[in-house]
């Protein structure tokens, strides 16, 4: 067994907030491990604790195999950081505070370091004061992404950076995998996770609600399949598993099929004249939004996933 | 006046955030301003003891340099000239943080872009943060008046000296006003106040020391230098004296002159920049920025030299009058006799050598506040979080800032201490009284800082969120205590939480060991306290 990570019933308490309530989170070796949650669900303070910078109240943590509070330094040899909210030293220029954390690392190397400065299109000679947050976000993505380390986290990297920059990132994190590091990418930016992920976690109020490839946590929802038959199809919905999100006309509909009750509507529609037929798995923003659809109305698990999804709808302008 | 759209919202605003701040000092200066009056009274109850007092404080150069030109026989005029120094230099630092904090720091911290977004005036936050402090200041002097009042000195008297403290506010303000668009950062822009301080300081110390006593032989008639500094101008409206009410024209002009040049300079700049366009800088590190000192000595020094600079300066120019001073008091034979007591050990020389350092003493602790201080800034800015998740150990990273907080406090002393030395050698010859003198005086304040810097680093390790205000607290105490904590009759043991009332009288006295080691177990112990603190608690922005 080679974790890189390993929490069991992590908690970390705030006063009367209690941030993380019994986190379990693993991470193996080698892998890109999606951290995924909404705003203030404990994936920041999760990785605090596994930095060493907050002690945790109760639950166990291993880092690379040794103690995350105690071993501090020898750890973070061995590791990178890149933080979403990039705050620097207003009178070091970005090249500076790049070589800056590299040197305290104590492993940098100077041309990769160079090339991804080119890469990411950062003026390394301005001051750090000067910077947009987007490039105050490349200074910190490099001097992390920089390092020759064993692990990445990665505490929500792209935000405030272009698309262009994104694919880049995503391009730089797939080299990274091919050459064995590890990474905790924390992110609720979900086309990046589904795009880089091998495993996702998914955190909800400081518990760890979900784990697993993306595909096996596909298996536990729905596909959406897209319908036109030459005889009517209104019976479908009587099927187990089956939910009809809208019809056009009594031989065409939208429907949400509960991912192993596929075959059996497949078996349905069969006989009856089939003209198109489109079945898409469900995205990574669906099985997110199931989880905290959750919270609208505990009750009607569906309804609440149409609801989150008309919402997501409507606020595209 | 559009450029005035919403300054009212503005100013409500600004009341919100400083409804605690504002009060507090408020509350703390005029209560100064009380206690000093209500200890004069009780000690000074008979005409020919204040007679006494007031001659002696005329005719004596070392009392006209550090309190400033005496006023007469008057209780309420000798209290105000025993009280104003400390009153003026509080009032100074409220009216030029409160400023920097509504302008500049809004602006780097980018609240200023989200206000300027809404519909607000491009001079609505400059002119809120001038009407907050110039409001403060009218409220803290009416307090003040009040305080006297309150002490059964007359009101007309008691408007004066509150005009004075006031108006010396109103000055400030237009100061960091100024600042606040010179300078690209709220740390800078404060210092720029400080230094503002420092000349008024030095000004009216040299105006009154080479004034001359009036044929009444209880008042000092300051030289031109005094005329030039705000400090001066308070000084010299003499309440319960003279109450020469039209110096208000002197404050009010001079206030109205910076804040009309705060609004043109704020015109031709663009929010979040300072005057000085920032240059590009080197695309790699030097060697070294990552390794032991580099990082915490890049952030710092900046600091130090500034320091450095103006305490050196400030001392030579105290060291430069010290034979001027000499030669006041040899003329005088009572004089030369009372101080002669006060300095057992040493000359009237030494005396005035003790007594410098004993200042000079208390402002470098201001270095080593503000140092130590930077390390909780680091951490709430998020800086802290991205070094300590590098392989950088917690004690290694506090002992260098500490390091550079001690060490460059001893430097600043030694330096300060040798500068005047050498300047008063160089003016009389005599370069082991001043170089010897100056620099010993100036180590065993050195004592007394660190021990000051040790709290600062316990609170820092213990309770980081009150860090900042203990620490600025316990300067404040400290300075007040030095100043006035004699004449106020303080109970020894609270004379006794000042680390400088501890620190040895040299050369003016013997010197004494046991107190210097106690300052440094107790810096050195206090030290080792926040630093395991320190490694056991959260860090970074949430703690």
């Amino acid at each position: 067994m080679d974790d890189v990570i390993r929490t069991r019933g992590l908690v970390k308490t705030f006063g009367r907030t209690r941030a993380l309530d019994g986190v379990d989170l693993t991470v193996a070796r080698g892998e890109v491990h999606g951290f995924l949650g909404p705003n203030g669900a404990g994936k920041s303070t999760t990785i605090r604790v596994l930095l060493g910078l907050l002690r945790k109240d109760a639950g166990e943590a291993t880092l690379l195999g040794g103690d995350p509070w105690h071993d501090a330094v020898a750890l973070h040899r061995r590791l990178a950081y890149v933080p979403g909210d990039v705050h620097l030293w207003p009178t070091l220029t970005g090249g500076e505070a790049i070589d800056l954390l590299g040197e305290l690392r104590g492993r940098s190397d100077r041309r990769r370091r160079d090339e991804l400065v080119e890469r990411f299109q950062l003026d390394p000679t301005k001051k750090c004061g000067t910077y947009s947050k987007g490039n105050r976000q490349k200074v910190a993505m490099v001097a992390g992404l920089a390092a020759d380390v064993e692990l990445f986290l990665l505490d929500e990297p792209t935000s405030g950076l272009d698309p262009l920059m994104e694919t880049i990132f995503q391009d730089v994190v797939r080299h990274m995998r091919d050459a064995g590091a590890t990474v905790l990418l924390s992110s609720h930016i979900l086309a990046e996770a589904e795009a880089l992920c091998d495993r996702i976690s998914i955190i909800r109020e400081g518990r760890v609600v979900e784990s697993g490839t993306l595909a096996e946590l596909r298996h536990l929802t729905r596909t959406s399949v897209q319908v036109t038959a030459q005889h009517p199809i209104t019976d479908l919905a009587a099927l187990p598993g089956v939910t009809v999100v809208s019809t056009q006309d009594a031989r065409s509909a939208q429907l949400e099929v509960d991912t192993d009750r596929l075959g059996a509507v497949i078996e349905r529609l069969g006989p009856r004249g089939v003209l198109s037929l489109t079945c898409s798995p469900p995205t990574l923003e669906e099985l997110f939004l199931r989880h905290y659809g959750q919270e609208l109305t505990a009750a009607h698990e569906h309804d609440a996933l149409v609801a989150a999804h008309s919402r997501a709808g409507s606020e595209e302008p | 006046m559009t450029t005035l759209t919403r300054t009212a919202r503005l100013l409500r605003l600004a009341l919100r955030r400083d409804r605690i701040l504002l009060p507090t000092w408020i509350v703390a200066i005029s209560g100064i301003a009380w206690a000093t009056v209500e200890s004069y009274t009780a000690m000074m109850s008979d005409a020919a003891q204040r007679l006494a007092t007031a001659t002696y404080a005329a005719g004596n150069p070392i009392a006209r340099l550090m309190d400033g030109p005496a006023a007469g026989t008057d209780l309420g005029a000798m209290s105000m000239v025993e009280s104003y120094q400390v009153l003026a230099i509080l009032t100074a630092l409220m009216s030029g943080q409160a400023v920097v904090r509504h302008t500049r720091q809004d602006e780097e911290t980018g609240r200023a872009e989200l206000i300027g977004s809404a519909v607000v005036g491009r001079h609505a936050r400059l002119s809120a943060a001038l009407l907050i402090t110039l409001g403060a200041n009218v409220v803290l002097g009416l307090a003040v008046a009040a305080a006297l009042v309150a002490s059964d000195l007359g009101t007309t008297g008691a408007l004066a000296a509150g005009l004075s403290v006031a108006g010396l506010g109103w000055v400030f303000a237009g100061v960091a006003a100024v600042a606040s668009q010179v300078f690209g950062t709220a740390r800078a822009a404060n210092a720029a106040v400080g230094a503002a301080l420092g000349v008024a300081f030095l000004l009216r110390a040299v105006g009154d020391l080479l004034g001359h006593v009036a044929d009444s032989g209880v008042q000092v008639i300051s030289a031109w230098p005094s005329w030039l500094s705000p400090i001066g101008w308070g000084q010299q409206l003499r309440p319960f004296q003279e109450d020469n009410w039209w110096i208000a024209g002197l404050f009010g002009g001079l206030t109205l002159v910076l804040a009309s040049v705060a609004y043109v300079l704020a015109d031709h700049r663009d929010v979040g920049a300072g005057m000085v366009t920032p240059r590009p800088g080197p695309a790699h590190a030097a060697p070294g920025l990552g390794t032991d000192l580099g990082l915490a000595w890049r952030l710092q020094r900046g600091t130090l030299l500034t320091w450095l600079g103006g305490l050196v300066a400030l001392t030579a120019v105290f060291a430069s009058v010290a034979d001027s001073a000499e030669d006041l008091v040899a003329e005088n034979d009572q004089l030369a006799e009372i101080l002669g007591r006060l300095a057992p050990q040493g000359t009237v020389v030494d005396l005035y050598f003790t007594l410098t350092m004993a200042i000079i003493g208390i402002a470098a602790a201001g270095y080593t506040v503000q140092v130590l201080l930077r390390m909780r800034a680091e951490e709430t800015t998020g800086r802290l979080e991205p070094v300590l998740a590098t392989a950088v150990d917690r004690y290694a990273w506090m002992t260098r800032h500490v390091t550079i907080a001690f060490g460059g406090t001893a430097v600043i002393l030694a330096l300060s201490g040798l500068a005047g030395g050498v300047v008063y050698g160089a003016m009389t010859g005599r370069w082991a009284v001043g170089v010897g003198g100056l620099v010993a005086a100036a180590l065993a304040n050195a004592a007394a800082a660190l021990a000051l810097g040790g709290f600062v680093v316990a609170t820092f390790g213990l309770i980081p969120r009150w860090a900042g205000a203990l620490a600025w607290s316990a300067l404040a105490g400290s300075l007040v205590v030095g100043q006035l904590g004699a004449l106020l009759e303080l109970p020894q043991a609270v004379l006794n939480l000042s680390p400088f009332t501890h620190v040895p009288a040299i050369p003016a006295d013997a010197f004494e060991l046991t107190p210097v080691l106690v300052l440094l177990g107790v810096a050195g112990g206090l030290t080792a306290v926040g630093m395991l603190a320190f490694r056991h608690r959260d860090a970074g922005v949430v703690a």
